[in-house]
């Protein structure tokens, strides 16, 4: 069932790639795998041979203030990687692609549009018993030219998403339950994740974002599967303007990459200020 | 400066951490996970108790405490995801720098080393299994020292 991608009834099949077919392409000059994990110990003891590493932390986000990169640092995170425009970027990485979406999110605030991930991810690969290698790739730089950084399409800002909430349009919570009702401000000992207030946005559906995919392989669930989640059971629509959230943006942008890539929807947002931000702001309205 | 509330040995290799930058940490890190050996046949099979599995912990990490001759103590792990490369690290730091040891002190062992060994970085959910690793450790040790003092 893992390698059946065509079969699943995406919107756009064509931006998950098999590990079967990312093994035919190893040595491919035009793809470059890129993996990207929450534990940084993963890619340095073996990874897909030939792939990059790309770190959340020190290559997305800005060094200083809560932001993601701008185009110039953009272009040389891509350049460095022997990333040219032409590239095709596939994206794995541990936690069922988590971090490995979170990267395509940004990619896609800089319009790369060549940009896949490896259904499965990292586990998956692992499982199936391939090659890992400890050899650190060196590729000659690349020429890229990224456009300037585009906030206004997948991206949500507090004020947008307050405005989203009055008018009552989709949100989803795709935290835990614990977190979503409230229970849990912060986990024990991360009070740089955690939140003064706890509770949810307003009107906002619980759908955690793992529930899209499937536990015993890591590979996104059908297209019928997922409908039945997010539009069955909690009443999305394809049409619908949706705003997704979590604690700091990275599990929504699992759910963001799910809506507009496998189910086709138009217009979905990351709130990447997500809890972190609404649960520690002065007078935001707040449900639990 | 060494850590006093925590056994030597340990605190020495805590001490080593502090001194590295980022990417010498992780090689030594990696050193440590090569090392990981797994729980022996006459301690634990598959499958695993529940009681000795380390709760929040992603990496499905196991944790024994075999007592030996007095209040001295043996660790074993078993880390059952192959991504569970931190999980093994720490469980190779734990056993080489505190197995054999005394209950009393492994059984005050404090969460925070998580932090001197991995980083303030590290993300929520790791930080949450390693020291729910640490912690059972500590609660294991306690429980041993108990039935030795029986």
């Amino acid at each position: 069932m893992a390698d059946d991608i065509a079969q699943r009834g995406y919107t756009n099949p064509d931006v998950l790639v098999s590990t079967g077919w990312v093994a035919e392409h190893l040595n491919d000059p035009d793809v470059r795998m890129v993996e990207s994990d929450e534990d940084p110990l993963l890619y340095p003891a073996g990874h897909v041979p030939g792939a990059v590493q790309i770190d959340w932390v020190r290559d997305l986000n800005d060094p200083v203030k809560r932001d993601y990169l701008q185009q110039a640092q953009f272009e040389e995170l891509m350049s460095r990687n022997g990333i040219s425009n032409h590239t095709t970027v596939v994206l794995y990485g541990d936690r069922n692609n988590w971090w490995a979406t979170y990267a395509y999110w940004v990619f896609q605030l800089f319009g790369h549009k060549n940009a896949k991930i490896m259904d499965g991810g990292r586990i998956k690969w692992e499982k199936e018993g391939r090659e890992l290698t400890r050899n650190v790739p060196n590729y000659p730089a690349a020429n890229y030219v990224a456009p300037k950084r585009d906030d206004s399409k997948i991206r949500a800002f507090r004020d947008q998403v307050l405005k989203h909430a009055e008018s009552k349009r989709p949100l989803v919570d795709v935290r835990s339950p614990a977190e979503y009702t409230g229970e849990r401000l912060h986990m024990e000992d991360y009070p740089n994740e955690g939140a003064l207030r706890g509770g949810h946005i307003p009107g906002a559906k619980n759908i955690p974002w793992a529930r899209a995919v499937n536990t015993e392989d890591g590979t996104f669930k059908t297209a019928a599967e997922l409908r039945e989640i997010y539009e069955q059971e909690n009443g999305i629509r394809p049409s619908d303007d949706v705003v997704a959230y979590c604690r700091i943006g990275e599990r929504s942008s699992h759910t963001w990459f799910v809506l507009t890539n496998l189910l086709g929807y138009k217009n979905v947002r990351n709130y990447d200020g997500s809890w972190t931000e609404w649960g520690n702001s002065v007078g935001v309205p707040i449900e639990k | 400066m060494a850590r006093k509330d925590v056994p030597q040995a340990l605190a020495e290799v805590i001490d080593e951490f502090d001194s590295l930058d980022r990417n010498e940490k992780t090689d030594l890190l990696i050193e440590f996970a090569d090392r990981f050996q797994e729980v022996p046949p006459a301690v634990a099979k598959r499958p695993f108790p529940e009681e000795h599995r380390v709760q929040r912990c992603e990496s499905e990490a196991y944790v024994w405490v075999e007592p030996l001759d007095g209040r001295r103590i043996a660790l074993h792990f078993a880390v059952e995801n192959p991504q569970g490369i931190s999980a093994k690290a720490l469980a190779v730091i734990l056993e080489e720098t505190l197995s054999g040891g005394d209950a009393e002190e492994i059984a005050k062992l404090p969460q925070d080393i998580v932090f001197d060994i991995f980083g303030r970085e590290i993300s929520m959910g790791k930080g949450q299994g390693l020291m729910g690793m640490v912690s059972l450790v500590a609660s294991s040790a306690k429980r041993a020292l108990a039935s030795s003092q029986n």
